[in-house]
């Protein structure tokens, strides 16, 4: 079960805002997670605290193709991202590096900023703990679903090869 | 089945596919720049294989940062360098490379019915010459380098029908801003885009990979084109390689059918901070601007530089506005060059610079400061894209920055 604070954002938050590019001549973790969500809200790094969850509306993650976008949310301590609809790219490079992402459409428009919300990642259920509302996230599809059963792509790879070598 | 699926299906070994089935598509070519492929390298070192499935089928252009910004810039390529020497892997760099969309199709490494990833937004741009090619992140690329596949889920497809005729000084990079300012930046959304009709059959090449290019600025996951005899005269002389070209079925399904009548579209202006924000040119008034910005992955072909230099000709940029010509690759400045171009441009008073991303997103070459506004031929204007999060950015084609540089303020290239 995880359960945090809720960071509210809108539509089209695009991952030059998520992490700017003129920190992409970085690639650890924890120095781009100084800098995440810096160009939408520069208060965010001071205020997230491990465990804290984002809520936006729709295409969540559009833009470049930059992994250092979800590296640096789930670096900051981010349980999970709640949204409407996210952007292909950063939907895939989530699901690879284990930053969990729910689809609600209900939900965004149910929970504001500072609310505490729990999520049941096996169930894909959403509870807003400061209201008691429950959501249903729409699950995986079975193939991905065991990507990250397996934990992320690249586990989920090695397994591939070594079955191919037997 | 329809543009896409033939060539998903093709590359899966099924006879067919259809929208929302996942599949395990085989790759022609696996992309990473120098910003990307040092997480891909990362990633690609725990899978605990040494080799690249094949070293002729994955390419490093160092492009974004290259030459050399700044020290950590220079560890980055320097780490690519390093593991492309190792593997023999293809990798272009300072003195050969360009700016890795304008660069892969010039030296025929993307052709028709390929299947390509990059770890790079802006893969999508080879679907001009009839590839189904999309961007990805690093983790997906490092487990491609490995395997040689990676598994998709096949997109719904979106048919664009532009009739009519283009007007002067109206090019593919009006009819992309004008499509993604109808359909927003989510109105293709997991889906892929493919443009027919008589305005996109009459756009040269260039023209095309400035379309496909920036389909991703409306979600989609890939823009394609169908293979024609102008493909065929880009394409035959730079192959390599067998290629295979398809055609969608006359019963083709589609998920939409959009059609626009372009005569008397004008060349477009999306105003911060949304490619989807588009305005015609007519309605922009009074902007003024500190620079111009004439290159990148979707206008820094020839055929853009020729349309730059014939404004420019004989004219100065105005005293209080940068302009930065950057040519895509090292193909399109020699040519430049032995067109007058470059020497065009250096007398109207704007700066020409060896091909590197650079300024599109904000990394060096034309950084802004707080509260100044840039006419750019690049594909993005989010807040903080080209500098500082207090800057803006209007996307414009390149007649529109050319003219905007001499004026001072965003205007008609029937202005000046």
């Amino acid at each position: 079960m995880l359960k945090g604070t809720v960071h509210k954002y809108g539509a089209n938050v695009d991952t030059d805002v998520i992490i700017p590019a003129r920190y992409l001549s970085l690639s650890d973790p924890a120095e781009l997670a100084k800098h995440c969500m810096e160009d939408i809200n520069p208060d965010f790094v001071k205020r997230v605290k491990p465990g804290d969850i984002i809520v936006a509306t729709t295409n969540f993650g559009c833009g470049s193709s930059r992994e250092h976008a979800p590296l640096a949310i789930k670096a900051c301590g981010v349980s999970c991202v709640i949204a409407k609809s996210f952007a292909r790219i950063f939907f895939r490079n989530a699901i690879n590096i284990g930053l969990p992402l729910l689809e609600s459409d209900e939900a965004p428009d149910n929970i504001n900023a500072g609310d505490t919300v729990e999520v049941d990642l096996a169930a894909g259920t959403i509870r807003n703990a400061s209201t008691g509302k429950v959501f249903t996230a729409k699950p995986y599809p079975d193939f991905m679903a065991g990507i990250i059963a397996a934990g992320g792509l690249i586990e989920y790879t090695k397994k591939r090869l070594a079955e191919a070598k037997r | 089945m329809n543009l896409v699926e033939k060539i998903l299906a093709a590359h899966s070994g099924r006879k067919k596919v259809s929208p929302g089935d996942f599949a395990n598509v085989k790759l022609d070519l696996v992309l990473a720049n120098d910003i990307t492929a040092p997480i891909a390298i990362r990633e690609f070192q725990k899978l605990g294989v040494d080799k690249v499935f094949d070293p002729d089928k994955v390419v490093m252009v160092a492009d974004h940062f290259v030459p050399n910004k700044d020290i950590n810039a220079a560890e980055q390529a320097k780490l690519m360098r390093e593991f492309c020497y190792r593997r023999e892997i293809v990798h272009f760099d300072v003195g050969q490379m360009g700016i890795e969309h304008v660069l892969l199709p010039e030296r025929g490494l993307v052709l028709p019915g390929d299947v390509v990833i990059g770890a790079d937004s802006h893969t999508c741009t080879y679907g001009a010459v009839g590839a189904f090619s999309t961007g990805m992140g690093s983790t997906d690329i490092a487990a491609a380098m490995a395997t040689g596949d990676i598994w998709m889920k096949v997109p719904p497809t979106i048919k664009f029908v532009y009739h009519g005729q283009l007007g002067t000084w109206v090019s593919g990079k009006d009819l992309i801003l004008y499509t993604i300012g109808q359909i927003g930046v989510d109105g293709a959304l997991y889906a892929a885009m493919e443009f027919t009709g008589e305005a996109v059959d009459a756009l040269s090449m260039d023209g095309r990979f400035t379309m496909a290019n920036m389909a991703i600025e409306a979600g989609g996951k890939a823009g394609v084109f169908h293979v024609d005899q102008k493909t065929l005269d880009y394409v035959k002389p730079r192959a390599k390689r067998h290629y295979t070209v398809y055609e969608p079925d006359k019963d083709a399904e589609y998920a939409r059918v959009i059609e626009y009548n372009v005569t008397k579209i004008e060349p477009q202006v999306s105003f911060p901070h949304s490619p989807a924000n588009a305005r015609p040119i007519s309605q922009v008034g009074n902007v003024t601007i500190d620079q111009s910005v004439i290159g990148s992955c979707t206008n820094g072909r020839i055929e853009d530089l020729r349309i730059a230099a014939q404004i420019l000709k004989g004219k100065q940029v105005h005293a209080r506005t940068r302009c930065i010509v950057i040519p895509g690759s090292q193909e399109v400045y020699l040519d430049a060059l032995k067109e007058g171009l470059i020497d065009t441009f250096i007398h109207a008073g704007a700066a020409v610079s060896t091909p590197t991303c650079g300024p599109c997103l904000g990394g060096y070459m034309g950084v802004l400061a707080a509260g100044e506004r840039c006419v750019s031929t690049t594909n993005r204007n989010f807040v903080g894209r080209m500098g500082s999060p207090k800057s803006e950015v209007y996307l414009a084609n390149p007649a529109v920055a050319a003219a905007s540089a001499i004026a001072g303020r965003i205007v008609s290239p029937e202005a000046v």
